[in-house]
């Protein structure tokens, strides 16, 4: 479970061009659920998002990550608030237990689409067949196993898609965090999507999702959904 | 071949290479010894102070030996070092051409 | 090993990046590599001369007197030998004849030299590999010269010098002193130099002084200054400081061009990418390093094992028409290779750490960037 209490994030603090992209939010986002965060662009949900997934700090309020365990041989984590870490061990905690699917996927251009699929982790240097093998089957299991050598260039818009998911699952995260993911697909897509996500869902993960399209929020198939506007919730279902 | 072990074998090879340059380097200073010893005997046998490098001109020949206006000239098909030559050509007697 | 296997991760990262731009690096690694050739070839080469030189002129003589008239090198009187014989330290005086030689046949410079000893006697003449080779001749071969009054008089050669002994004696002519006399016209008396014999190394100054003080129209020369004329001649900060430069700045013109163009838009926002799904700042940097690593590590070995078979296996051809200038003997430069591990030092650092360096400097400031920057674009 992720909860979020009285959380504010300020932008360009003490500047004129100062705003806050998110007002004291309250939240609780159950584990192996799909919740949806809803509202307009500017609303603060991928703000929220990036709160939510250890990308950024928030400048007031707490974030606690329950039922998050991590070992290393540095240091250890057994859930708690994770809103004063730095960034060192935000990092690790990000690496372990989320994975993200970007509204413009964010590959990388010039790797194969197998390089793509293990780049998250890297910086863990686990041995190489391993991690192969890890990143093959989720290839195989999203049906671009036969791409694995094309550059990532040359897929089509499918696969692409398919191929972000894969990345976004190399390190067996616990929860997946997708910021509008269906905003570039057409509604074929978008529903293969969701399937996935809820197939993600049934499998345990936690899914975040933030989207105003109406395939995602007013789906049956998701748990809850988070309305937002101008940084604050607006109502919860 | 993974890309990393590619590299990693090219970069080892290059510094073996590295490693068998200073060896070769080793080995031959050890095989020339002998013909340097002959080389430094010839040279206090007949009591030479410069190396044979450059043959065109005295302060290049003999560097040590030159003084201070060796270098305006001495070897007579030199190309000129300054405009003025093309108004002053070499003497014909020193290229003997027509000279003898 | 997880810290080993990251950086083959990192590794294998940096090179599907840098094959993206396969032609615009190759290029880089090669001009790079060129400019660490010229640089090695250039160290290697006056590092090993210096050497050759040091080993080879410590027999020379200990003090060489010549005297100057009007500002240019005269003959010496001999008179001035007994002079010079009664200062306290000078074990032997002896004179010295030797000159040039200008051969309008062939169009070349020869060095004349009567040695102490020369055991073929009148008529015969001994020769370097280069005279041999310029005026296609063998032993027992004659060899014309004309004399001072415009006669042709010939020589027979009786020995040439081995070619082993070309960096000394390439266009070296030993000739009989009374055939040297006749051909340049020399009166009895009068000699080329003198060379003295000192044998303690503190008295050599005191009796270069004496004689300038004795004798105040000669120019006393010591070997160690012949010795320290040949280092400073080839030491590669001064001798060829031209060519340093002109690679210094090849090397300045690539790395502006290379930096200009370095963090791209397009990378900075991969930098973003790589911190958003996971990497820590430390690792983008540590990725950049490779990146400049890579590059001029493959361009630095490259470059000095070229530089090596140019200046040691090839006698730096690449260099010949440079060092040859306009003369016709030309030694060739079988040179030992003396290689200095410092020096291989020196280079590596002072090509593969700046650039390395350099490739992180713009990199670091890219890295720091918030990781849900990806998301607000």
């Amino acid at each position: 479970m992720i909860e979020l209490i009285d959380t504010r994030k300020v932008f360009n603090v003490g500047k004129p061009n100062e705003f806050t992209a998110v007002h004291d939010v309250s939240l609780c986002i159950p584990s192996s659920r799909v919740t949806v965060l809803k509202g307009p662009s500017g609303s603060g949900k991928t703000t929220l998002l990036s709160l939510v997934g250890c990308m950024a700090r928030p400048t007031s309020g707490r974030i606690m990550l329950s039922s998050v365990r991590l070992h290393s041989p540095l240091w250890e984590f057994s859930g708690g608030e994770v809103s004063s870490l730095p960034e060192r061990f935000l990092t690790e905690i990000r690496r372990h237990t989320f994975g993200f699917i970007f509204q413009q996927y964010h590959l990388i251009r010039g790797l194969s689409a197998l390089e793509n699929v293990m780049l998250p982790a890297y910086p863990r240097g686990e041995p190489y067949g391993i991690l192969k093998r890890r990143a093959m089957a989720l290839l195989d299991q999203f049906g671009i196993g036969g791409k694995a050598a094309s550059r990532m260039e040359w897929l089509s818009g499918g696969e692409a898609q398919r191929l972000a998911i894969a990345r976004a699952l190399i390190n067996d995260p616990q929860a997946i965090i997708a910021d509008e993911p269906t905003a570039h697909l057409d509604s074929r897509l978008s529903e293969e999507l969701m399937a996935i996500l809820l197939g993600l869902r049934d499998q345990g993960k936690t899914v975040i999702i933030a989207s105003h399209d109406p395939i995602v929020c007013d789906s049956q198939r998701v748990d809850g959904v988070v309305e937002l506007r101008d940084g604050r919730v607006v109502s919860t279902t | 071949m993974r890309k990393a072990d590619f590299f990693l074998a090219c970069i080892a090879l290059g510094f073996s290479l590295l490693a068998l340059m200073f060896v070769h380097s080793a080995l031959a200073r050890r095989e020339a010894a002998s013909n340097l010893r002959a080389k430094a005997k010839m040279v206090a046998k007949m009591g030479l102070t410069d190396l044979c490098l450059f043959t065109e001109a005295r302060y290049t020949r003999h560097p040590v030996m030159a003084d201070l206006n060796t270098p305006f000239q001495d070897y007579p098909m030199s190309i000129e070092h300054y405009p003025s030559g093309a108004l002053l050509p070499v003497p014909r007697h020193l290229t003997g051409k027509g000279g003898y | 090993m997880p810290g080993f296997q990251k950086q083959k991760y990192l590794i294998d990262f940096t090179l599907s990046a840098l094959l993206r731009r396969k032609g615009k690096n190759t290029a880089l690694v090669l001009v790079y590599a060129l400019v660490v050739f010229v640089l090695a070839s250039v160290l290697f080469f006056t590092q090993a001369l210096r050497r050759e030189a040091a080993l080879v002129l410590a027999g020379a003589p200990e003090i060489v007197v010549q005297r100057l008239t009007a500002g240019r090198h005269d003959l010496i009187p001999e008179s001035y030998a007994d002079a010079i014989r009664n200062i306290r330290g000078v074990s032997d005086v002896s004179p010295r004849l030797w000159g040039y030689y200008y051969d309008p046949v062939f169009g070349a410079n020869f060095t004349l030299l009567v040695p102490q000893e020369f055991p073929y006697g009148r008529g015969n003449i001994v020769i370097g590999q280069g005279v041999a080779e310029v005026s296609r001749s063998s032993i027992d071969n004659i060899l014309p010269f004309w004399t001072h009054e415009g006669r042709l008089t010939s020589f027979k050669i009786a020995e040439i010098f081995s070619s082993d002994s070309q960096l000394i004696s390439a266009d070296l002519i030993l000739i009989s002193e009374p055939d040297f006399r006749s051909l340049f016209g020399l009166a009895e008396g009068v000699a080329t130099n003198l060379v003295l014999t000192v044998k303690n190394a503190k008295e050599r100054p005191i009796v270069a002084a004496k004689i300038k003080k004795l004798l105040p129209d000669t120019r006393p020369i010591i070997r160690d200054e012949i010795l320290r004329t040949y280092d400073s001649l080839f030491n590669w900060r001064s001798g060829i400081l031209l060519v340093v430069l002109a690679g210094a700045g090849l090397a300045f013109i690539i790395f502006a061009w290379d930096k200009a163009t370095g963090l791209s838009a397009e990378e900075r926002r991969e930098i973003g990418i790589l911190k958003a799904i996971g990497w820590e700042t430390s690792d983008v940097i540590l990725m950049k390093f490779w990146e400049g690593g890579i590059i001029s590590l493959t361009s630095f070995l490259s470059g000095v094992l070229l530089a090596y078979v140019h200046v040691f296996f090839t006698s730096s051809f690449l260099f010949e028409p440079v060092l040859k200038g306009w003369a016709v003997i030309y030694p060739e430069f079988k040179l030992v290779p003396f290689v200095d591990a410092f020096h291989i030092a020196t280079l590596f650092f002072l090509t593969v750490v700046p650039y390395t360096l350099a490739t992180i400097v713009p990199a670091w400031r890219a890295a720091i960037v918030d990781p849900d920057a990806v998301l607000r674009t």
